[in-house]
């Protein structure tokens, strides 16, 4: 209750925000944290619940991406339509990465995703509807939607939508059968098999639920560029970043995605406007580093032994 | 006695190698079986196959008169074949309460939504375990013998008909091992049929009512305890010569 609280205060102050804030940089920089909430939300669903590391996460969001562009360039589809079918390749695509569970664990499943997003970018360079290896400019639809002027600030408001989904389902997940499914085969597969936990079907669902969101999460981005190419739609930074994320916020909650998110996310953004934009991929590097050392159970680890040498004390 | 559990000229082979060379073994409702063997004789090979971890390459394995050889293993443990593991495998991240959650929610209480409810059982097995006041604490905190018991807690969580005990007695000391096979005989007079891979002697001839002794895959010799440690077969397995 107190979640669907904070959830609908936050897409409310979204959508007012227009209203207050006048500086246009703080869209177009809040659209890439709140990107950044849904992709670490969703990485964290499969890798940091399940424990199969994704090291794929350009793919699904370009695929997000790609399938958005399609279809606005093919029949000018809507916003909403275009994430909505954003979301089901990506998570079409989730089911395949899922199936390759069966086979593959650990560093083995990690490397067949960094395989699959190379042959999806290399497919997609050579598709001219799309613009292929040259890329693609998008004119922005010309009318406003409901009381907005200004189409970054509408694209603002629809990724805080998303990301209110995204962490919904995450905590949904966590907390319930399905969670601790996940864990006990992050845990043990083997015996979670047989505690007659349905391990395929689980890991089938966390795969399709994650590629999903983070197809979400790119449904939107050429709208938010005005021009999509692939080199910057696979970026492998989307997969260092999610995974980044969730590793210093935190894995084993829901919330630690978001944490690490909005942390790293918003110093990636003050990093690049005033230092450079190259250095901004390099804070990640050496926060993760960091983190792994001190903190391997991130921010909310932290916190909890914190809290917990309090009341031992 | 009906057979509740019929393997039936089970094979296995991983490679050119054969592990399980038509095996056939009946186990009756309510029986306490001991499966012995020297150290790569096909015992683990075994009860994988008959848990689902494995598939076996030929013959039938029939639980309850069904056919269960292709199903699998989270079928196989919720038609109620339960296992524990040679070497633990507790979910580490979980309390040890929780490490009985996981099959009571999958298995017993599929369906259901009352936390409480499945929190109450799991409470009452680890009771009857002598588990109790560890129920909050992590599993990967857990001693060698609460690790064993938290196991075959785990197991009995799934409620099962057939309980199989893979060396749950390995590096035990006596005592432990007698509190361990107190466990086993109440669970036994409680209707479970168990099946126990034990190493330790003592532990499996006093426990079972039956054995069957393998080696390098086939059956050398089934009958009674008393009949087992007379066996010229079952000696030279063991002591060789």
């Amino acid at each position: 209750m107190r979640f669907l609280i904070g959830a609908l205060v936050l897409v409310a102050v979204a959508a007012a925000a227009p209203l207050f804030v006048r500086l246009e940089y703080f869209y177009f920089a809040g659209f890439v944290v709140l990107q950044f909430i849904v992709l670490a939300t969703a990485w964290n669903i499969l890798g940091g619940f399940a424990g199969y590391v994704n090291f794929g996460t350009g793919a699904f969001f370009a695929v997000g991406a790609y399938t958005a562009v399609a279809l606005y360039k093919w029949v000018q589809l809507p916003i909403g339509l275009q994430i909505l079918a954003g979301a089901a390749t990506a998570g079409l695509l989730g089911f395949g990465v899922g199936l390759l569970t069966l086979r593959l664990r650990g560093i083995f499943f990690s490397i067949a995703t960094i395989a699959i997003t190379i042959i999806l970018e290399t497919v997609v360079m050579n598709w001219t509807y799309v613009g292929g290896a040259k890329g693609l400019p998008i004119l922005r639809p010309t009318e406003m939607p409901l009381y907005f002027t200004n189409y970054t600030q509408w694209l603002f408001l629809v990724m805080t939508g998303i990301a209110v989904i995204a962490v919904a389902i995450a905590r949904y997940i966590q907390t319930g059968w399905i969670g601790r499914g996940l864990r006990a085969i992050r845990d043990n597969e083997g015996a979670a098999e047989c505690s007659g936990v349905p391990t395929l079907k689980l890991k089938l669902a966390a795969a399709t639920v994650s590629g999903a969101l983070m197809g979400a999460a790119g449904a939107p981005f050429a709208q938010y560029l005005s021009f999509i190419e692939p080199a910057s739609a696979f970026s492998l930074n989307y997969a260092i970043n999610a995974l980044a994320m969730p590793i210093i916020g935190g894995t084993a909650h829901w919330i630690g995605p978001v944490i690490g998110a909005i942390l790293l996310g918003s110093v990636q953004q003050i990093v690049t406007v005033t230092i450079s934009s190259e250095i901004n991929v390099l804070v990640v590097g050496v926060m993760l580093v960091v983190f792994v050392v001190v903190a391997p159970e991130g921010i909310l680890g932290l916190w909890r032994r914190h809290v917990l040498k309090k009341g031992g004390s | 006695m009906s057979a509740l559990l019929q393997i039936g000229s089970v094979s296995k082979h991983f490679g050119g190698f054969t592990a399980l060379d038509q095996v056939s073994i009946d186990v009756a409702k309510g029986e306490r079986f001991g499966l012995i063997g020297p150290n790569g004789s096909g015992k683990t090979t075994l009860i994988n196959c008959i848990s689902g971890a494995l598939i076996n390459d030929g013959g039938s394995i029939r639980f309850d008169g069904e056919e269960i050889s292709k199903l699998p293993a989270y079928q196989r443990t919720r038609r109620g074949i339960a296992r524990s593991f040679q070497i633990p495998r507790p979910f580490g991240s979980m309390s040890v309460l929780e490490n009985l959650i996981v099959p009571l929610e999958y298995v017993a209480h599929r369906g259901s939504l009352h936390l409480a409810d499945t929190r109450s059982e799991a409470m009452e097995i680890l009771q009857g375990m002598g588990l109790a006041d560890k129920a909050d604490s992590l599993s990967s905190s857990l001693s060698q013998v609460e690790l064993r018991k938290m196991e075959l807690a785990r197991a009995m969580a799934a409620r099962p008909r057939l309980l199989i005990s893979d060396e749950a007695m390995a590096g035990l000391s006596s005592n432990e091992i007698s509190e361990v096979l107190e466990i086993l005989f109440k669970l036994n007079a409680e209707g479970i049929t168990i099946i126990m891979i034990e190493h330790i002697m003592q532990a499996v001839m006093k426990f079972s009512q039956r054995i069957v002794c393998l080696d390098a895959g086939r059956i050398i010799c089934e009958g009674t305890p008393e009949t087992i440690v007379r066996n010229g077969d079952v000696q030279r397995a063991y002591l060789g010569a």
